[in-house]
């Protein structure tokens, strides 16, 4: 049943958002602290579990991967209601506070991409 | 003519999803015939809608883009964090669990050395404008970790709200350049493989811009650049209002 797969995807996106949560609230700030990424190992590893045990079917597999394609979609949806017009007018302090950063960062990259280059 | 916007407004998802439609079909058409698929047509329909949240923002003086439009108010819930995050999700079916732990540590570094760098490199930008207070300097550095980073830090530091404004919109300024800025410079910095994707996710920390700029880059590196970069503003929002400011405070006390 399709509607497996994506109840399979709600069930590891909600106990990842509380995971998220919950790690917000130990540490005491006022964010969600990794959801999504809990939420991604989740749905990994139940997935590698359905498949050994040969629960997993196409059709489940097609219940998430509807939403992997509407990804794309929800991401331009997503730009269409960012506050745009606010960053343009925010004046020199926000533009630069927005810009230089991720050039500085960027130039950290190859420093670190030669880390795990190393570890291996 | 009313009953047609009541249509519309009470069907609003409906109407995201068939204007969305159309703005992709528009891009992938412009991308393949006009552009000989030099841009992608997703870069091309990401870019059409932050110039159509530029437009809706401008035409309402709201904060929502084209959401403020209220024909067009369905937009917030298909691009709201809700979906956002459940299709972000619904990416890493079939990514590698092996790469992901092969690749932890460089992730954990790059989340680290993000959060940090970006943090000074705003406070140093917000000194150079001529801030001299602890609380303006560390929202503003905040800011350019995330738009969710700077306004926690603002409150938590007790910021004026016109700082946290500017910290809002430096957070916002980098997701939109993250955005359209990835397809283009992703040859030039290697990220073409899950690894660097990782690293890239942790130093840019914009889980919107990271995940977009992907995207339209190549999907399958979403997965790995999210992983990193939902763990970046939760660590921005420890960092930043604490040990951060506690350091700035040393120099501007």
């Amino acid at each position: 049943m399709l509607v497996r797969g994506v109840a399979l995807l709600a069930g590891c996106f909600i106990i990842g958002q509380l995971i998220g949560e919950t790690l917000g609230k130990w540490l005491h700030i006022d964010a969600n602290v990794g959801g999504v990424g809990f939420a991604m190992i989740l749905l990994i590893l139940s997935q590698n579990e359905l498949q050994k045990r040969g629960l997993f079917s196409k059709e489940m597999e097609d219940g998430v991967m509807f939403w992997s394609k509407m990804y794309i979609p929800i991401i331009v949806a997503m730009s269409a209601i960012q506050n745009v017009r606010v960053a343009l007018s925010s004046g020199m302090v926000a533009l630069l506070a927005g810009i230089v950063p991720i050039i500085v960062c960027l130039a950290t990259m190859p420093f670190i991409s030669k880390l795990i280059k190393h570890e291996q | 003519m009313d009953y047609i916007t009541t249509v519309l407004i009470k069907n609003g998802l409906v109407v995201a999803f068939l204007v969305t439609g159309i703005v992709m079909y528009l891009s992938e058409t412009i991308s393949i015939k006009l552009l000989n698929k030099k841009i992608p047509g997703s870069a091309i329909a990401i870019i059409s809608g932050l110039i159509m949240a530029y437009i809706g923002g401008v035409s309402t003086g709201g904060n929502k883009g084209i959401a403020d439009i209220k024909q067009l108010s369905g937009f917030e819930l298909m691009g709201g964090a809700m979906l956002r995050d459940f299709a972000i999700v619904s990416t890493a079916m079939g990514a590698s669990f092996a790469i992901i732990k092969k690749t932890g540590l460089a992730g954990v570094v790059s989340l680290f050395v993000g959060v940090i760098l970006s943090f000074f490199t705003g406070a140093a930008i917000a000194v150079g404008f001529g801030y001299r207070d602890a609380a303006s300097i560390t929202t503003i550095g905040a800011g350019a970790c995330t738009f969710v980073v700077g306004p926690v830090t603002g409150t938590a530091v007790g910021a004026t709200s016109d700082v946290v404004a500017i910290s809002i919109a430096a957070g916002v300024v980098k997701s939109i350049l993250v955005t359209i800025g990835t397809p283009f410079i992703a040859r030039f910095i290697g990220l073409n493989n899950p690894q660097s994707a990782m690293i890239y996710g942790g130093l840019m920390g914009t889980t919107s811009g990271t995940a977009a700029g992907l995207a339209a880059t190549d999907p399958k590196l979403v997965p790995y650049g999210a992983m990193t970069a939902t763990f970046y503003t939760g660590l921005g929002c420890l960092l930043c209002p604490s040990v951060l400011y506690v350091f700035v405070k040393i120099f501007f006390g």
